[in-house]
């Protein structure tokens, strides 16, 4: 097709006294992306594949034996990295829910002329355009013990969110919530204001309740875009590493990814990570494909 | 069921005056259409009827009671829209069982089943009730759409442009469809249009509105035969009634773009007699006929073949006029004709008002 185009180039044109298609121009914006991709992000994954059935440490020069699915074989029957996968299903449940209830939650109410609209909706989503590191070490200064901001307001004394151990995920889950609030609440204001005014009109007309309109007509108007905005943060929050690192250190908030990483540049087992690596990335596209699967059916109905 | 009263309604947006003054009545078990161009307030009388929006000042009654502090769901309205509105998702049943399934009305599901049964053997939708409405065409769509009324048995049917999404076809089987339906119901239907073929082939009665105002109110008999100014004149019709300047003194009717000069006849003595000065004289196409005697001699100009009959655009001095003749008439292009006209169905209005003043006052309906 690239041939038969450039083969037809009429003589006439800026192109033809370029001496260079416009197509050909195209492919020689896109080629270093491709070979960046293939250099830095392909290789790595294919290499790494290698590497999960050896026994291979990057911080010694002993060559890399296979040992088959050993690695693979060990991971899984590791109680430790499961107790790692509960943390991690823990934080995604609590911390996606949150974000749901409270982006939608301010998108129903944004949804509506207000005076400063545009103003409100801006400074909300400024949480979102913030550093994961810098929020992390931000809460982390307001959840602290003795000077905090937030057991000052809340009259909690010196209780330590992010040393306890059965708080320190919640901890971590909440600052994420605020952070990505409003990103849902982005998506789901799109989704409200696509929802036709005349349909509101009609429900009114067929004296139908507030609550009742809520779910038969706003609900399932806006599910397949809400449910975009949950498959994009479930991914997110899996891979959650930095905002968990950064804010504590107790084995209750060690996220898969953060097991993943001691492992890899801690422990320096360069194949046995690489076997949960991939574990993880198996994990993830698994419940994508869970997801895309229902916001599928969701469209279609 | 119910009579409706809006007394001295008037509605602005902001700067812009959509109705002013407006007074109208709709009795019981009438259908009234609601006749105007786009921007006339057909839209805005009807939400305000139906408690979408609130009147800047004026009275909306309903059954005689006033209901300017109720909202849409109190006064008991169903509403049919050009853009069907239909909920997006649900099979036509669901549509169809949604107004009867909200809290405020909680029906027993046996009545439920019984009254959506009945209002699709009505529509003959039948078929449809459990096809998603998404895979519905247009004429189905709204189908559906005036079965979601029925079903709850209101007391005013109000129509928002209902037919104007359909094709020529659907929209003159639904014409005919919907009339029937108010007849077998006896309900109170507000139908709003812009289309005059719609007003006059459905309406008991028709309010012309222009402008935020009601032009004159009667049956489309009335509307058609006794315009009672110029708008209601040149809107309705098909073709628009011929309008041009003329000149009336003396028993003798001047025409100066036709050349024209001729004398009043007994009948048209009888209808403009009394009228002095510069008029805009009214002639519908229907009554111009071919006449080998008669005093206009125009050129054909062009020609609409409509198979009972044609529609002809002529051409004499500088005006350009149409007028009706049989299929069989030959037409050709540029061809000359001769052509009379009933002085008896004239029009006049004055030039400055644009009421009509061949009208004697006696002769037109009462305004609501």
């Amino acid at each position: 097709m690239a041939t038969a185009v450039m083969t037809r180039l009429d003589p006439q044109s800026r192109a033809a006294a370029r001496g260079w298609s416009d197509l050909s121009i195209r492919n020689l914006f896109i080629l270093p992306t491709i070979a960046f991709l293939i250099v830095f992000n392909i290789f790595p994954l294919i290499y790494s594949l290698g590497y999960s059935f050896t026994d291979y440490r990057a911080s010694t020069n002993a060559p890399a034996n296979f040992i088959g699915l050993a690695n693979y074989r060990d991971l899984l029957n590791d109680d430790f990295i499961w107790n790692n996968f509960i943390v991690t299903a823990k934080y995604v449940l609590v911390s996606v829910s949150g974000q749901v209830i409270v982006g939608f939650g301010i998108a129903l109410l944004l949804n509506r002329a207000i005076p400063f609209k545009g103003l409100i909706t801006t400074l909300l989503l400024l949480p979102m355009m913030m550093s994961m590191a810098v929020v992390g070490l931000f809460w982390k200064l307001l959840y602290d013990p003795s000077w905090g901001i937030i057991n000052y307001v809340f009259r909690l004394g010196d209780f330590a969110w992010l040393s306890n151990r059965d708080a320190a995920l919640y901890a971590v889950a909440i600052t994420d919530i605020w952070m990505w609030s409003p990103f849902v609440m982005l998506l789901s204001l799109a989704g409200l204001s696509a929802v036709p005014k005349h349909l509101y009109e009609a429900a009114a007309i067929d004296r139908a309740g507030t609550w009742y309109t809520f779910t038969r007509i706003t609900l399932p108007l806006v599910a397949p875009i809400l449910l975009i905005a949950i498959i994009f943060r479930t991914m997110e929050a899996f891979k959650t590493f930095d905002l968990a690192y950064i804010m504590s250190s107790q084995d209750t908030t060690e996220l898969i990814s953060i097991k993943l990483y001691k492992m890899a540049f801690q422990e320096w087992q360069t194949g046995k990570s690489s076997a949960l690596a991939y574990i993880v990335l198996i994990m993830v596209l698994a419940i994508t494909n869970i997801y895309v699967k229902y916001l599928n059916r969701v469209k279609e109905r | 069921m119910a009579h409706v009263k809006l007394s001295r309604i008037t509605k602005t947006f902001g700067a812009h005056t959509a109705l002013r003054d407006l007074d109208l009545e709709i009795r019981d078990g009438e259908f009234f259409v609601l006749l105007g161009p786009t921007g006339a307030g057909k839209t805005t009388t009807l939400r305000l009827i139906a408690g979408l929006d609130k009147p800047t000042s004026g009275r909306v009654e309903i059954g005689g009671v006033d209901v300017g502090e109720w909202g849409a769901a109190e006064r008991d309205v169903a509403l049919v829209l050009q853009q069907y509105s239909l909920y997006p998702r649900y099979t036509v049943r669901q549509n169809l069982e949604f107004p009867l399934k909200s809290n405020v009305r909680r029906l027993p599901q046996s009545e439920i089943n019984d009254r959506v049964a009945r209002a699709a053997k009505t529509l003959r939708i039948e078929h449809l009730l459990d096809r998603k409405v998404d895979r519905l065409s247009g004429g189905e769509m709204q189908r559906v759409s005036i079965g979601r009324a029925i079903v709850r048995s209101p007391r005013i049917f109000l129509m928002d442009e209902p037919l104007s999404n359909l094709d020529a076809k659907l929209r003159e089987a639904l014409r005919s469809e919907l009339k029937d339906l108010q007849m077998k119901l006896g309900a109170t239907f507000l139908f709003v249009t812009h289309d005059q073929i719609e007003a006059m082939s459905m309406g008991d009665q028709v309010g012309v509105l222009n402008g935020g105002k009601l032009v004159q109110v009667g049956t489309p008999y009335e509307i058609y035969h006794h315009p009672r100014d110029i708008f209601v004149a040149g809107f309705v019709g098909s073709p628009a009634m011929n309008l041009v300047d003329a000149e009336i003194d003396d028993r003798r009717i001047r025409i100066p773009s036709a050349r024209l000069d001729l004398p009043l006849d007994a009948r048209g003595d009888g209808r403009l007699g009394h009228v002095r000065g510069p008029v805009t004289l009214g002639m519908r196409a229907e009554d111009i006929h071919v006449d080998p005697s008669g005093p206009i001699e125009a050129r054909i100009y062009g020609v609409e073949n409509h198979g009972v009959e044609k529609i002809v655009t002529l051409k004499t001095g500088e005006l350009i006029f149409k007028a009706t003749t049989s299929a069989a008439t030959p037409t050709e292009i540029d061809a000359p004709l001769r052509l009379a006209w009933d002085q008896g169905r004239m029009h006049a209005f004055d030039r400055a008002t644009g009421t009509s003043v061949s009208e004697r006052a006696a002769r037109l309906p009462e305004l609501a």
